[in-house]
C-alpha cells in the first residue's frame, strides 16, 4: 500500500489511543490528587513529568494547577498530546485516507471531532469532567470496535494495530510512571492502597487484579500486572506481542533491523524477572522502555512510512 | 427580450406534466412537517458523512455542504434517449477533433477553425504534437452542461473536458433520496446511476498501455485543501484503487511508480484531477509541488495514461464552443443532435459591435474562466457593472464571448417559503473509452435564490437527484 496512507492510518490509531490515555491518566491524577491529605499539585506535576509535558505546561501556565492542568490536557491546541489535538489529528489524518478507511471508520472520528469542537471550558469541572474523560474512552473503543468489526484484514489494519499498539505501551509506561515520577509526592501513610487502586481503575484492570491474584494489593503485583501479564490488553509484554508479531508480518527489504529491536524488548519482557527489574528501580526500567518503543517508532517512519 | 421560462413540472396552462403526476399525487398526501423532518435528516446525514467542499477565497479549510434539494429534477426516458444520443455523438467529435489538433489538423486544412484559434489556445499543449494515445481517446470524463430554454429545448452550455466534477453528488443525492423516500422509488421506475464507478474503472482499465494485462490504476489528487477532496476519495474508494498525490509517485527509468509500504510499485493508468499546468513541474509550471517531475516524458514514451489526456482543454475552451456542431458534420458526417446555444465571439468585428450594442441582453464570457468567475450577467448587472465590462471587451475583445441570456428551465424546489421553481441545468457525465456511455441523468444544479440563474455550488448554488424514469 501507499507509504503516505500507511502512515495517516497509523498515526489514526496512536491519536485515537493516545486521547484515550490522556483521559485515563486524568482519571488516575484526579483519584490520586482527591485522596485526603495528599499533595495535589504533586500528583498534577507528576502527570505532566511523566508526559514530558512539565516543561511546556510551565512557561504557560507556571504552577501546578488540578484547572489549569486539565484544560492543558484537555483542550490546549498548542499542547501536541492535548485530547483535542489528538481527536484532531485523527480525524484529520481519516480525512486524507477516507478513501482507504471503511466509511463507517471516517465517520466514527469525523463524528467524534465535531462533537469534541464544542466541548467548552465548563465541561472541565468535577463530574462533567469524569462523564468528559468516559466519552473519551468511549469514543475510542467504539473506534477500535469499528476497526475490528468492518477493516479488511490487509496490510492497512496490520497499521492500524501497529499503531494502536505502540501507543498503548508508551501510554500504560508512563501512566505507571506517574506513580513512580521523581516529581510524585510521598504518598500519606494509608494512602497507598488507594493510590494503587486508583492506578488499576485508570487502566481498567482493578477487577482483573482482584480475579488474577485474589489477594491484597502490592506495588509488586500491580507492576507485574501492567508490565509482565500477557493475557492483561494494556500491559507493556501483550503490547509487544502485538508490536512484535505485526512487524513480522509487514516486514520489507529494508526492517530486518527493526524488527530484531523490538524481538529483543519483547524477549525481555516475555523472560524476564519482575524482582531484578524492580532492583534497578521501576522508573529507570521505565524510561529506557519508553526510549525504546520511541527509537522503533523513529524506524518504522523510516523503514515504511516516509521512505 | 426574455422568452417566459420552462416549467418543468407544470405546462402553460398550468396543468401538471405526466411525468411529474406521481410526485404531485405523493406530495399532496405528506405532511409539511414530515417534509421538514426529512430535509433535517438529510442535513445531519451529510454532515456525518462529510460530504463538505471548500470555497476558494474564504478562509483556508472552510468546509461546506453543498445545499441539496430533496425534490427530484424528473426527465422521462424518451427526452433522456434524445439528450443520450446527443451527447455520445458530441463526445465523440471532440474526441475527434483533439486528435486532429495533435495530428494531422485536417480541420484547420479544411478551413473550418482558424489555426490561430487552435494553436493560440492557452490550453493547446504542444508537447504533445504527435504522440498517440490509447484508443484515440482524450476526454475519457466528459461533464457537459445542458440547459433549457423557454422553448423547452435542450442546448448544450458548455463542455467541461478537463478535470470535471460534481458525479459524486449524482452518487450520494441517489443514496439519499432512497434513503429519505423509499415509497417514491415505487412510484417511479428510475433509472439507476449507481454503476458509474465500474463503468469509469472499465474505461480506465481498457485504455492502459499495450501490453499490460492487469493494469494498475490510480486517482491522482491535488490533495484533501482541494475543493472536490471529497469527491477524489469517494471515486477512489468506489473503484478500489489508490487515491495518491504527486509527492506519493515517482519516475524512474521511463517508468511511473508509487512508493508503497513494500517498496516502488508500477502505475499504468492514472486518473487524474489535476490540471495540466501542475501535473509536471519539468514541462510545465516549475512552483507546481502537486505534480510529478517527468511525469509528460513517461506519458509521452507511452508508458502511462492519463485521463483524461494532456492538452484535451483546446477542445472545451469557450472560443473553440462554438465550432462543436461544424465538428460533428465533419468528422462524423452526422448533423448535430443537441444545439449549442447562439455564441457571439467577440474577436469578430461585426459580433463585437452587436454585444456592444446589446450588452444588457446578453451574458458575457471570459473564454479562460469556468466556474461562474468572471461572468456577467446583463438583464442583472449595475450600469457601473455594464460600463466595466465594455471596457474590458474593448481591450481584449478575443478574451470573451456572448451569448443570449437563456431564461433556463425552473423545477419545484423546496425553499423557505415552501415549494417553488427555482432555475436549474444539468450536467450528464459521459465516459469514452471502447465505447461512449452516459449513465442515466446526472447532476442536476439548482439556483436556490428566486429568479438567479447562477447555479454553481462556488456561488450559492444547490443540487438534486435526477431521475430518468421510464413508463
Amino acid at each position: 500500500m501507499l507509504s503516505r496512507t500507511a502512515d495517516s492510518i497509523y498515526w489514526i490509531a496512536r491519536y485515537t489511543e493516545r486521547a484515550e490515555n490522556v483521559a485515563r491518566l486524568l482519571d488516575v491524577t484526579h483519584r490520586m490528587s482527591l485522596l485526603p491529605g495528599n499533595d495535589a499539585r504533586g500528583y498534577w506535576g507528576a502527570a505532566l513529568s511523566a508526559n514530558g509535558l512539565d516543561e511546556a505546561y510551565q512557561e504557560k501556565f507556571g504552577e501546578f494547577t488540578a484547572a489549569h492542568v486539565v484544560r492543558f490536557m484537555v483542550l490546549d491546541d498548542d499542547n501536541p498530546s492535548s485530547i483535542r489535538t489528538c481527536l484532531r489529528s485523527a480525524r484529520e489524518n481519516a480525512h486524507a485516507v477516507r478513501g482507504v478507511i471503511t466509511t463507517e471508520f471516517w465517520e466514527t472520528l469525523n463524528a467524534t471531532w465535531i462533537e469534541m469542537r464544542d466541548v467548552k471550558l465548563a465541561r472541565l469541572h468535577g463530574a462533567a469532567l469524569a462523564e468528559l474523560c468516559e466519552w473519551v474512552k468511549f469514543r475510542s473503543h467504539q473506534a477500535r470496535g469499528v476497526v475490528a468489526g468492518t477493516m479488511l484484514r490487509d496490510e492497512a489494519y496490520q497499521f492500524n494495530v501497529l499503531g494502536a499498539f505502540l501507543e498503548r505501551a508508551d501510554n500504560t509506561a508512563r501512566i505507571l510512571d506517574v506513580k513512580y515520577d521523581p516529581l510524585a509526592p510521598e504518598p500519606r501513610p494509608g494512602n497507598e492502597y488507594y493510590e494503587w487502586g486508583a492506578l488499576l481503575r485508570s487502566v481498567s484492570a482493578f477487577e482483573i487484579y482482584r480475579r488474577v491474584y485474589r489477594d491484597i494489593i502490592t506495588p509488586v503485583r500491580v507492576a507485574e500486572l501492567l508490565v509482565m501479564r500477557a493475557d492483561m490488553p494494556r500491559s507493556l509484554r501483550a503490547c509487544m506481542d502485538q508490536v512484535h508479531s505485526t512487524l513480522r508480518t509487514i516486514a520489507n527489504s529494508q526492517s530486518t533491523e527493526t524488527e530484531r529491536r523490538a524481538g529483543k524488548l519483547h524477549a525481555e519482557l516475555h523472560y524476564g524477572n519482575m524482582r531484578q527489574i524492580l532492583r534497578g528501580g521501576l522508573h529507570a526500567m521505565l524510561t529506557d522502555f519508553l526510549d525504546r518503543t520511541a527509537d522503533l517508532g523513529n524506524r518504522i517512519s523510516a523503514d515504511f512510512l516516509i521512505p | 427580450m426574455q422568452a417566459p421560462q420552462f416549467d418543468e413540472m407544470r405546462a402553460a396552462d398550468g396543468s401538471v406534466r405526466a411525468h411529474y403526476r406521481g410526485f404531485q399525487d405523493w406530495v399532496a398526501n405528506v405532511s409539511p412537517r414530515k417534509i421538514e423532518q426529512k430535509r433535517s435528516e438529510a442535513d445531519t446525514a451529510f454532515h456525518r458523512v462529510g460530504i463538505t467542499f471548500s470555497v476558494y477565497g474564504e478562509q483556508t479549510g472552510q468546509e461546506r455542504l453543498i445545499p441539496f434539494d430533496i425534490i427530484p429534477r424528473i426527465i422521462p426516458q424518451h427526452e433522456w434517449t434524445a439528450i443520450e444520443v446527443g451527447l455520445q455523438q458530441r463526445v465523440r467529435a471532440l474526441n475527434a477533433f483533439i486528435h486532429d489538433v495533435y495530428h494531422g489538423h485536417r480541420i484547420i486544412k479544411a478551413g473550418l477553425i482558424p489555426a490561430e484559434h487552435v494553436f493560440g489556445n492557452a490550453q493547446y499543449r504542444p508537447e504533445m504534437q504527435g504522440v498517440d494515445v490509447p484508443m484515440e481517446v482524450y476526454a475519457h470524463i466528459a461533464g457537459v452542461d445542458i440547459v433549457r430554454d423557454g422553448d423547452g429545448r435542450y442546448y448544450v452550455l458548455e463542455d467541461n473536458l478537463r478535470v470535471p466534477s460534481g458525479v459524486s453528488y449524482m452518487l450520494e443525492n441517489r443514496r439519499m433520496m432512497m434513503r429519505l423516500f423509499p415509497e417514491l422509488f415505487s412510484i417511479y421506475a428510475v433509472e439507476p446511476v449507481d454503476h458509474y464507478p465500474d463503468a469509469l474503472l472499465d474505461k480506465l482499465r481498457c485504455v492502459a498501455p499495450q501490453n499490460v494485462d492487469d493494469p494498475v490504476v490510480v486517482l491522482l489528487t491535488p490533495g484533501a485543501a482541494n475543493s472536490a477532496y471529497f469527491e477524489h476519495a469517494f471515486l477512489a474508494q468506489q473503484m478500489g484503487v489508490e487515491l495518491v498525490e504527486g509527492r506519493d509517485l515517482i519516475v524512474h527509468d521511463q517508468t511511473l511508480y508509487m512508493r508503497t509500504t513494500s517498496g516502488l510499485q508500477r502505475v499504468d493508468v492514472i486518473y487524474r484531477r489535476i490540471d495540466d499546468d501542475f501535473l509536471d513541474p519539468l514541462a510545465f509550471r516549475p512552483d507546481s509541488a502537486l505534480g510529478v517531475p517527468g511525469l509528460l516524458s513517461v506519458c509521452r514514451a507511452g508508458r502511462v495514461t492519463l485521463a483524461n489526456a494532456i492538452g484535451g482543454g483546446v477542445a472545451d475552451d469557450k472560443s473553440i464552443y462554438p465550432f462543436v456542431p461544424a465538428m460533428i458534420e465533419f468528422y462524423l458526417g452526422e448533423q448535430p443532435l443537441l444545439p449549442n446555444v447562439p455564441t457571439f465571439q467577440c474577436r469578430r468585428a461585426e459580433e463585437r459591435d452587436h454585444v456592444l450594442a446589446h450588452l444588457a441582453d446578453l451574458v458575457v464570457k471570459e473564454t479562460h474562466n469556468s466556474g461562474g468567475y468572471g461572468m456577467l450577467i446583463g438583464p442583472a448587472a449595475s450600469t457601473a457593472e455594464l460600463e466595466q465590462f465594455r471596457a474590458r471587451i474593448k481591450q481584449d475583445p478575443a478574451r470573451y464571448i456572448a451569448q443570449p441570456t437563456l431564461a433556463l428551465s425552473a423545477c419545484p424546489t423546496y425553499v423557505a417559503s415552501g415549494i417553488a421553481p427555482r432555475h436549474v441545468d444539468l450536467r450528464p457525465f459521459v465516459l469514452s473509452g471502447r465505447d461512449v456511455q452516459v449513465v442515466p441523468g446526472g447532476l442536476t444544479r439548482v439556483a436556490l435564490t428566486a429568479g438567479s440563474l447562477v447555479v454553481n455550488s462556488s456561488q450559492g448554488g444547490g443540487t438534486k437527484d435526477t431521475w430518468v424514469v421510464r413508463g
